[in-house]
């Protein structure tokens, strides 16, 4: 934390960049904010990275706040400008949604919602300049801050796992125990060879949440280690390649957020369906 | 690359942010939008169904305009007909009227002529009776000659 200011290696800088704000137990057993990568590592599970849960719950709360506030005050008569706005985000979500998915369910089209405009949001994070928010947190004594929550695995494999679970509730729900456990054991080959089905169902259904999680994450973080190399670069540089990058930077974060979006669509779909076997 | 609380606290997120957009956020905003639509939708069949009306209004109106053209084409009709009749029949009026005026002028005329044949013939008779006397020279018994003089009178 001293060290901010002085001058620092790249790989310093980068790794720098790369760490959150986690709070955990110590090795000496206080508690407190974790200096560097192993001193994370150290904390193991029962640690907590305040940036990526701050700025997640501050986005999603952002999202809540002005959706909501629309919601209380919509009107059937000629909507406003920002009623307009949410009611496009609502619409495409629905279109969407009622063309994936051709099941009556009160949560999945409101969970694909905030599914977007949440990963959309924390993707956004990815465009404020690289320095602004770690720098500014520097002044108040913060020593690490990382602003794009989706580039924290945790957080996209959190809501990864969430909607896995919801998933598999609802796989269970509409199907029953007996017949989420036949659609693992009877499937592509039929009930002679049900060892082999287990263990190509149950592979392809653990690959749901983890691809689900670890594209999302390593598209964003792969965005934002580019974003930090460019700003290794001497600053005269820096409008030729972070704003061209910036500007592609914009679909990817469009594109991430619709696929999660998308993919969580279907996920709800295959589980509400019930297989005719 | 460390997985920690933050998946859980993100998790607890996840189904909290769901739960209260599921509640508060997507069912007003989908409502409105569906009411609107159902609006929009009944609008344009209001829209639809006034304009059948206005042509099928428009087409009462020429059917009846057309129809009272033609009635009044008969009234009019019918009312140079009577007038013709009116004429005609006052012609024929004034027509009997003359002829009646005629004859009895006529009768009078003759009534007149008779009377004043009937006077000269009584002059006519006075005078040949006193023509006569004239050259008679002589009173001649009036009351036996008047037969004779009837006699002439009615020759005349």
């Amino acid at each position: 934390m001293s060290s901010t200011g002085e001058t620092q290696s790249s790989s310093e800088i980068i790794a720098h960049h790369l760490t959150n704000l986690t709070y955990g137990r110590h090795d000496d057993g206080t508690w407190g904010i974790a200096h560097g990568s192993a001193d994370i590592a150290e904390m193991g599970f029962m640690a907590i990275n305040l940036d990526s849960m701050f700025f997640s719950l501050l986005l999603g709360g952002l999202f809540l706040l002005v959706f909501r506030m629309v919601a209380k005050r919509a009107t059937v008569g000629v909507p406003g400008r920002m009623q307009n706005m949410v009611e496009m985000a609502v619409e495409m979500i629905n279109d969407n949604v009622k063309s994936m998915f051709n099941h009556k369910s009160p949560v999945v089209a409101p969970m694909a919602l905030t599914v977007f405009m949440w990963v959309l949001l924390m993707n956004v994070m990815d465009l404020v300049p690289i320095d602004f928010l770690p720098k500014l947190a520097g002044l108040f004594g913060v020593p690490y801050l990382k602003v794009v929550p989706t580039t924290d695995v945790n957080v996209t494999m959190g809501m990864a796992l969430s909607v896995f679970i919801v998933m598999v509730f609802y796989s269970i729900k509409q199907k029953g125990a007996g017949g989420f456990a036949a659609e693992l054991s009877f499937h592509p080959f039929g009930k002679m060879a049900l060892p082999i089905n287990l263990f190509l169902e149950v592979v392809n259904l653990l690959s749901k949440p983890l691809s689900l999680g670890l594209r999302l994450f390593g598209n964003l973080y792969a965005g934002e280690m580019i974003f930090i190399l460019i700003a290794l670069l001497p600053f005269w540089t820096q409008p030729f390649l972070s704003v061209p990058w910036a500007i592609f930077h914009i679909l990817i974060i469009f594109l991430q957020a619709f696929i999660f979006m998308v993919l969580t669509v279907v996920y709800m779909a295959q589980a509400f369906t019930v297989d005719e076997h | 690359m460390n997985f920690n609380m933050t998946l859980v606290g993100q998790a607890i997120s996840f189904f909290l942010f769901v739960w209260f957009c599921a509640k508060y956020v997507w069912p007003p905003i989908i409502g409105a939008m569906d009411e609107r639509a159902e609006k929009i939708a009944d609008g344009l069949e209001a829209a639809d169904r006034a304009k059948r009306d206005l042509e099928l209004a428009q087409d009462k109106a020429v059917d009846q305009l057309k129809e009272a053209k033609q009635e009044a084409a008969v009234l009019i009709d019918q009312a140079n007909k009577r007038a013709g009749q009116i004429v005609e029949e006052a012609k024929d009026k004034a027509r009997e009227e003359g002829d009646r005026l005629k004859i009895s002028a006529q009768a009078e005329i003759e009534q007149e002529v008779n009377r004043a044949r009937e006077e000269l013939r009584g002059k006519v008779a006075s005078l040949a009776v006193s023509g006569a006397e004239r050259i008679l020279k002589r009173s001649v018994d009036q009351a036996a000659n008047s037969d004779l003089i009837d006699n002439l009178a009615a020759e005349l």
